[in-house]
């Protein structure tokens, strides 16, 4: 510990700087009253572009991303790199989808995805098992923030094994339950900037710095190179192979689609102003992914600069690196940036997950009248269970677990599609076909996951995203990723599925929008004053 | 119930769009940058004609913004 010192002073006293701002925010952009979810969870609907822009880039580019892409990249080489396109893909794919989300929110006074589920089908079923994967999904998602400040603290020495030496990781995040209580959405909007500010300053130093002291990226990739040539693993290599192409498609491709079926980012979205932010932020986004491709790369400079991780956690080959690299102060100003960067996203994932039990759960089945201020405080309550779950989570199981666990939630949130997505574009579908649909997605993906080995972390079951085609009876050594099949199913399901429902002529739910209600833009009438009973 | 009376005539559909499909599948074609050679300050073909895609996103959907607006 005591190397550290300067690392950990500089880390503590940004953190604890970046935590007072969490509590001012609540004043942020003044609202009369928070006791409302729209001012809770949603900031008053009323952030601009630049607001958005960090809010959405510090939800979506996690500490975990942070750590783990460069992690996946020292372990395993080119296939890690998926994220690149998987961010390219997203936006574009979001430019079409998610202002539809937005308008019919705005009309509607929409919260979450499965509120939009609710009123598109009619079916409280539905949307109860639209909300259930989303909270399920978010739960780990959560978890793997704190895996990144605890590989950041394990760097600086402060954390490993017992109860004491969990106790910062605990302290770190009762300061954030504390803060998110009390500002909502308002608390990671704020910090968002601090985050951004930091992070891009470590980046580029990192690029520029690191690959000058190693003799620059031509002895970087040699030395991954030769490190992937040394190892029996077979699909490993800084370039990909016949194999695991098929996989890093469908991968980066399933990841996008599943990006922004999660609630937290739903909620990023919807906080915007009008469609004319999300458009021109969905152009000015990728400007993260670029910085992405290039943290990402950190893996290799990992490789080449010799780190090796702490204990078996591979998560730590980052924080290693920039101990080793950086003089002391700015290590733990690099720290700060991951530390800070995990408190984002996991305010505004405990928020959202704690706005899908407020609003599918509470409301829809406990308490039908609930007024505005009992939503936010069920809410407010609800976050802090959120957050304390993943904590105990954390504490109590191997940090690898929660990573499969994290692999699981991107496959199950994937099986929303059909109703969320698709949903907003055409109401073919049949809600009983969308529930079978998600039920036989679900089940593919469980026991493709359950078929799934890793015997570099000696795990028999849920090894990984990947799946062998050969499991299935095809002559091949191809991979795909699992949740890709599964959502294949679904769809295949829910298809037949409705067609069945519409040859039985089972009822179908009563469809609350409009066509026009899509392209509603700021300024438009809502729903909300008029008679709500009728539309949800 | 009432309803709010649909917006005039505003509309989500412009051949523009198509536009945004560039992106999506481009970085989906591996065998375009799945190689070594030729190399860009050392980086493989692999790694900066896929960042090079991330400026393609930008352009075709602040183009499409634009032409959309």
């Amino acid at each position: 510990m005591s190397g550290h010192v300067t690392e950990i002073v500089v880390f503590t006293v940004l953190f604890l700087l970046v935590s007072g701002m969490g509590f001012v925010a609540a004043r942020w952009r003044r609202p009369a009253d928070l006791a409302s979810l729209d001012e809770w969870e949603l900031g008053g609907r009323n952030f601009g572009a630049w607001i958005t822009w960090f809010l959405v880039g510090g939800d979506l580019y996690t500490a975990y991303t942070f750590v783990a892409v460069p992690a996946l990249l020292f372990g395993a080489g080119a296939a890690g790199f998926f994220a690149v396109p998987y961010t390219v893909i997203v936006y574009p794919l979001v430019f079409l989808v998610m202002i539809r989300l937005w308008s019919v929110s705005h009309v509607h006074g929409l919260v979450t995805p499965a509120d939009f589920v609710r009123v598109r089908f009619g079916s409280p079923t539905l949307a109860l098992l639209v909300a259930i994967t989303g909270i399920v999904a978010t739960m780990p998602y959560i978890a793997l923030q704190l895996v990144g400040i605890e590989a950041v603290l394990k760097t600086m020495g402060i954390a490993g094994g017992g109860f004491l030496s969990d106790l910062p990781l605990i302290i770190a995040f009762v300061i954030l339950a504390a803060y998110t209580y009390q500002s909502g959405l308002r608390a990671p909007a704020l910090i968002a900037f601090v985050k951004d500010v930091l992070i891009y300053v470590v980046i580029m130093v990192a690029i520029i710095y690191i690959p000058a002291r190693l003799g620059g990226w031509d002895v970087i990739f040699g030395r991954a190179a030769e490190k992937f040539a040394a190892t029996p693993a077979p699909n490993d290599g800084v370039l990909l192979n016949a194999n695991n192409q098929l996989q890093y498609v469908t991968l980066a491709l399933g990841s996008a689609l599943a990006l922004f079926l999660y609630p937290h980012s739903v909620t990023g979205v919807l906080a915007s102003r009008n469609r004319d932010v999300i458009k021109r932020n969905m152009s000015a986004l990728p400007a993260y992914s670029l910085l992405l491709a290039l943290i990402a790369l950190l893996g290799y400079m990992a490789i080449a600069a010799g780190v090796r991780p702490i204990g078996t956690d591979g998560n730590t080959v980052v924080p290693v690196l920039f101990d080793q690299m950086f003089p002391d102060w700015f290590a733990g100003v690099a720290f700060a940036a991951v530390g800070i960067g995990a408190l984002v996203p996991a305010a505004i994932m405990s928020i959202a997950a704690a706005n899908l039990f407020t609003r599918n759960i509470y409301r829809e089945y406990l308490n039908k009248n609930a007024t505005d201020a009992q939503e936010a405080n069920v809410s407010k309550v609800t976050s802090l269970v959120v957050k304390v779950g993943a904590v105990l989570f954390i504490l109590g199981i191997d940090p690898q677990f929660s990573i499969d666990l994290q692999l699981i939630g991107g496959v199950i949130i994937l099986q929303t599609l059909p109703s969320v997505a698709i949903g907003l574009f055409t109401r073919w579908f049949h809600r009983g076909g969308l529930i079978a649909g998600w039920i036989a997605g679900m089940g593919t993906g469980m026991v493709l996951l359950y078929n799934i080995s890793n015997p570099v972390t000696d795990h028999e079951h849920f090894g990984g995203s990947a799946f062998q085609l050969a499991k299935l009876g095809l002559d091949t050594k191809m991979t795909v990723y699992a949740g890709f099949l599964a959502l294949i199913v679904n769809l295949v399901v829910s298809v037949l599925g409705t067609l069945v429902a519409r040859a039985m002529r089972a009822p179908d739910g009563v469809d609350g929008t409009k066509p026009g209600h899509y392209t509603a833009d700021e300024g438009d009438p809502r729903v909300k004053d008029l008679d709500l009973s009728g539309s949800t | 119930m009432t309803t709010p009376r649909d917006t005039g005539r505003r509309t989500d559909r412009s051949p523009w769009n198509w536009l945004l499909f560039v992106p999506i599948v481009l970085p989906l074609l591996t065998f375009l940058f799945n190689s070594d050679e030729p190399r860009l300050l050392g980086f493989p073909v692999f790694y900066w004609l896929q960042i090079a895609f991330i400026a393609v996103g930008v352009g075709c959907t602040t183009l499409v913004y634009r032409m959309t607006k």
